[in-house]
């Protein structure tokens, strides 16, 4: 058996994932490159004897320093030096795709072709010469349909072939006009005698990459040997100056035009044929007439998000149900297996609870990311950000954040979990940070149960224009805060809107399922470690350090005296002592204690130690709110689905007021997300910087909101008495 | 044939690019996606809040904001 190393580049949509899946099947890894977010995918295929092991390299236009992915191909190629590049070129789209390839031969790369979708390319007329192509470029070719795994096996043949005769292959030649022509070969000579980073690339693509002014080359070679770096920016300079005066152009541009140059003279030469078709009007386009009309497509989008919003969360309900269900039968069995103490109670709220929390959101995190990659592999999300980008734009987000957006709870009721991972979809690095940190504005499906409860408790008779208002002061909040995140944490220039709407294309089923398992295993493996080991910080933050032994001595000979007397509903009275002993255990703890040293900061906002800690709580899962203000209020246990006995106690205890109500409706949609949440930013922007910028950062945008409310509520006499 | 700015071209109007007036990232993506000097296009549409534009190049669709068309010159009949 002969071990290869493979690597599959090329464009975006030009079927390359398509190509690894149908290569590697179900045998592959999904990591992240380290440093970026950017995945990295290995696996395996077996071949008369070979046995390639294949890295799928993010899809990328070019190979300058232009984004993350373009940074991570290149290093890939350069310090794993992989034994052979297939490189997957859409036949339909020939002349962008042949640009990258010119970059792979220009660097000297051990290359073979994989001419994908050529039924596309004859379906829209045009004929591709692959002998030809193969001998110009002095490369093998072979067709290939990524969809079907027609081709694949002759492709693998090819590569075995090719990677068996070794490498040694000389970079291809462009002629890059005279100006630079002249002085491309000087500086060869120079990187040549010097030594210059030569054992990592070819003297002549380093000097191009000079010319090219790429920031990351640049900064190697001032490292490498700062002298001759500086003569030979010295060199660029004067070809720069010399192109700017003759031909108002910078040596960037005269060589991009002369890749795409090259690349016409190609396809003159007879590589490619074309009938005339020239008014032909494609499939894809005759769709998009419909799909981004300016009536038409708005109403469309706003269908099909709301289908993907149904999906992920109506169809999820049931598997959640079944491991919910799954989780409380474990906790009863432990229940009532166990005496009671600590260690149950570390069981069943800290671990059960913990990893019952992990799993709850497996089944919405698949439904979400089979959702999305359906609108991704049809193309129809690029035309969702091409439609919205002007409105997200504007707030210094990207037409792609609608989806994570959405997700969390643009509509009522969804979960920032999901929505966080959503943006992945985002390519660009400064508007999707702005998403990552927005969407936990959103009501999510947990925060709505703290809602009800309060609006039931004081808006009683305003319920849905409640509702309303709470959802657009969400979407609200959340553009305005990207907004002032983008100009000041995250400001800088937009990054370049410039993208392609793909073709219209369905999706194969089996790119859908491992799509979607990769990503949800992903979160299980790498946030679920976590957030189990936080559900226990937290369990223990509310358990400990418990009352001292003479406050449960008076709490148990309260009880006793209940049980000797003769009182008429001794259950009655013993639940009320022992919702009381419940309250002060919680006042007691280090959660409470917490709370209550905030309470000289939160009294401006009019919230109370007993707030305070059921906002603590609310760390753990927004919807805890409910059940620890039960608790703080000696009210026993709460579930958040029945909080009607909960609501008349607060509309009659004292220190509650509509205002107070409104002031904490607000600070609880704005305040920090919940762990899982935090723990989800931490991995998708790849720091837990982040992951704690957003709950300080959110805490105090709610608190701040809070207390004007509550303040100028105060000052003008509204919602102080009353229901409203 | 006139010389103007891609942002005043009309629905499905041809053009041909003059040139692109913008380094950085943003000149080099445009170019890094067929945007170069000499090559023919034709403005496919635009958003319903008629940003960003959709232009049909070298056989596929690229859109980019209003903003980014600014940069470029282009020839037109």
């Amino acid at each position: 058996m002969m071990d290869i190393r493979l690597a599959l580049a090329g464009n975006p949509n030009s079927g390359k994932t398509t190509l690894f899946n149908s290569l590697t099947g179900a045998r592959q890894h999904v990591g992240n490159y380290p440093g970026v977010t950017v995945e990295r995918k290995d696996g395996v295929h077996t071949l008369n004897g070979y046995r390639f092991a294949i890295t799928d390299l993010p899809g990328t236009y070019s190979l300058t320093a232009y984004s993350d992915e373009e940074v991570v191909a290149r290093d890939f190629l350069v310090d794993e030096r992989p034994e052979l590049v297939v490189n997957i070129v859409d036949a339909s789209n020939l002349e962008r795709n042949l640009y990258l390839t010119l970059q792979f031969l220009e660097m000297g790369l051990p290359v073979c072709i994989a001419l994908n979708m050529m039924d596309v390319a004859e379906s829209r007329g045009i004929r591709i010469d692959t002998e030809k192509l193969s001998q110009r470029l002095g490369v093998p070719v072979t067709p290939v349909i990524a969809r079907t795994g027609k081709g694949k096996a002759e492709l693998m043949a090819a590569a075995g072939a090719m990677a068996g005769k070794g490498q040694g292959r000389s970079p291809l030649y462009i002629s890059y006009g005279e100006d630079i022509d002249r002085a491309l070969p000087a500086m060869t000579k120079r990187i040549e005698e010097k030594s210059f980073m030569t054992e990592n690339y070819p003297a002549r693509w380093i000097a191009i990459k000079y010319m090219e002014k790429d920031q990351q080359i640049l900064s190697k070679g001032r490292m490498a040997d700062p002298e001759l770096s500086a003569e030979l920016e010295r060199q660029v300079q004067a070809v720069a100056d010399h192109l700017k005066t003759t031909l108002d152009s910078d040596p960037e541009a005269v060589m991009a035009d002369h890749r795409y140059g090259a690349i016409q003279g190609l396809i003159r030469e007879g590589i490619l044929t074309r009938e005339d078709r020239e008014n032909r009007i494609y499939f894809s386009d005759r769709i998009d007439r419909v799909v981004t009309h300016r009536l038409l497509g708005p109403m469309i989008m706003l269908v099909i998000l709301w289908g993907v919003y149904q999906f992920t969360f109506t169809y999820s309900e049931v598997p959640v149900g079944w491991l919910e269900g799954l989780f409380a039968g474990l906790a009863d069995f432990v229940d009532a297996r166990m005496a009671d103490g600590l260690l149950k109670s570390l069981l069943i709220s800290g671990i059960i609870g913990g990893v019952g929390g992990v799993l709850g959101f497996v089944p919405l995190i698949l439904f979400m990311f089979f959702a999305i990659a359906v609108l991704e592999d049809t193309g129809y999300l690029a035309r969702v950000a091409f439609m919205l980008d002007r409105v997200f734009s504007f707030f210094g987000l990207h037409g792609s954040s609608v989806m994570p957006f959405i997700i969390s709870g643009g509509i009522a009721g969804g979960c920032a979990v999901p929505g966080v991972m959503a943006a992945r979809t985002l390519k660009s690095p400064k508007e999707r940070l702005a998403t990552l940190l927005t969407v936990p504005f959103m009501n999510c499906g947990a925060k709505l149960p703290v809602m009800a409860l309060l609006i039931g408790a004081f808006f009683a008779h305003h319920r849905s224009q409640m509702m309303l208002l709470i959802t657009l002061i969400a979407w609200v909040g959340a553009l305005f805060a990207a907004k002032l995140l983008r100009s000041t944490v995250i400001r800088g220039e937009s990054s370049p809107f410039v993208m392609e709407l793909p073709p219209y294309r369905l999706p194969t089923l089996k790119g859908l399922l491992i799509h979607t398992w990769e990503r949800a295993w992903q979160y299980i493996k790498k946030a679920g470690t976590v957030i189990l080991a936080i559900s226990i910080v937290l369990w223990a933050m509310m358990t400990f350090p418990g009352l001292p032994g003479e406050e449960i001595e008076r709490f148990e000979e309260q009880k006793a005296a209940v049980m000797a007397g003769s009182v008429e509903d001794a259950a009655a009275a013993i639940g009320a002592i022992e919702a009381r002993q419940a309250q002060a255990a919680l006042k007691h703890s280090i959660a409470g204690k917490i709370g209550t040293s905030l309470e000289s900061i939160t009294r401006w906002a009019g919230f109370d130690w007993r707030i305070n800690i059921a906002l603590v709580g609310g760390f753990a899962a927004k919807e805890v709110v409910v059940s620890t203000l039960g608790t703080a209020y000696s009210m026993g246990e709460i579930g958040p689905e029945e909080s009607g006995s909960l609501s008349e106690t607060l509309k009659a205890a004292p220190g509650w007021s509509p205002l107070v109500a409104f002031s904490l409706i607000l600070f609880t949609m704005f305040y920090a997300p919940c762990f899982v949440t935090t723990v989800c930013i931490s991995r998708e922007a790849g720091s837990w910087k982040w992951g704690l910028f957003a709950v300080v950062f959110n805490t105090t945008i709610a608190l701040l909101l809070a207390i004007a409310v509550f303040q100028i509520g105060s000052a003008l006499g509204i919602g102080i008495r009353g229901n409203g | 044939m006139g010389r103007i700015n891609m942002r005043e071209m009309k629905d499905n109007q041809s053009g041909v690019i003059a040139g692109v007036r913008v380094g950085g990232d943003l000149g080099r993506r445009i170019r890094d996606m067929g945007l170069v000097t000499g090559t023919p296009f034709q403005v496919q549409g635009r958003a319903p809040l008629y940003d960003p534009v959709a232009l049909r190049v070298r056989g596929f669709v690229l859109t980019l904001r209003n903003r980014e068309a600014d940069c470029i010159e282009v020839e037109v009949e």
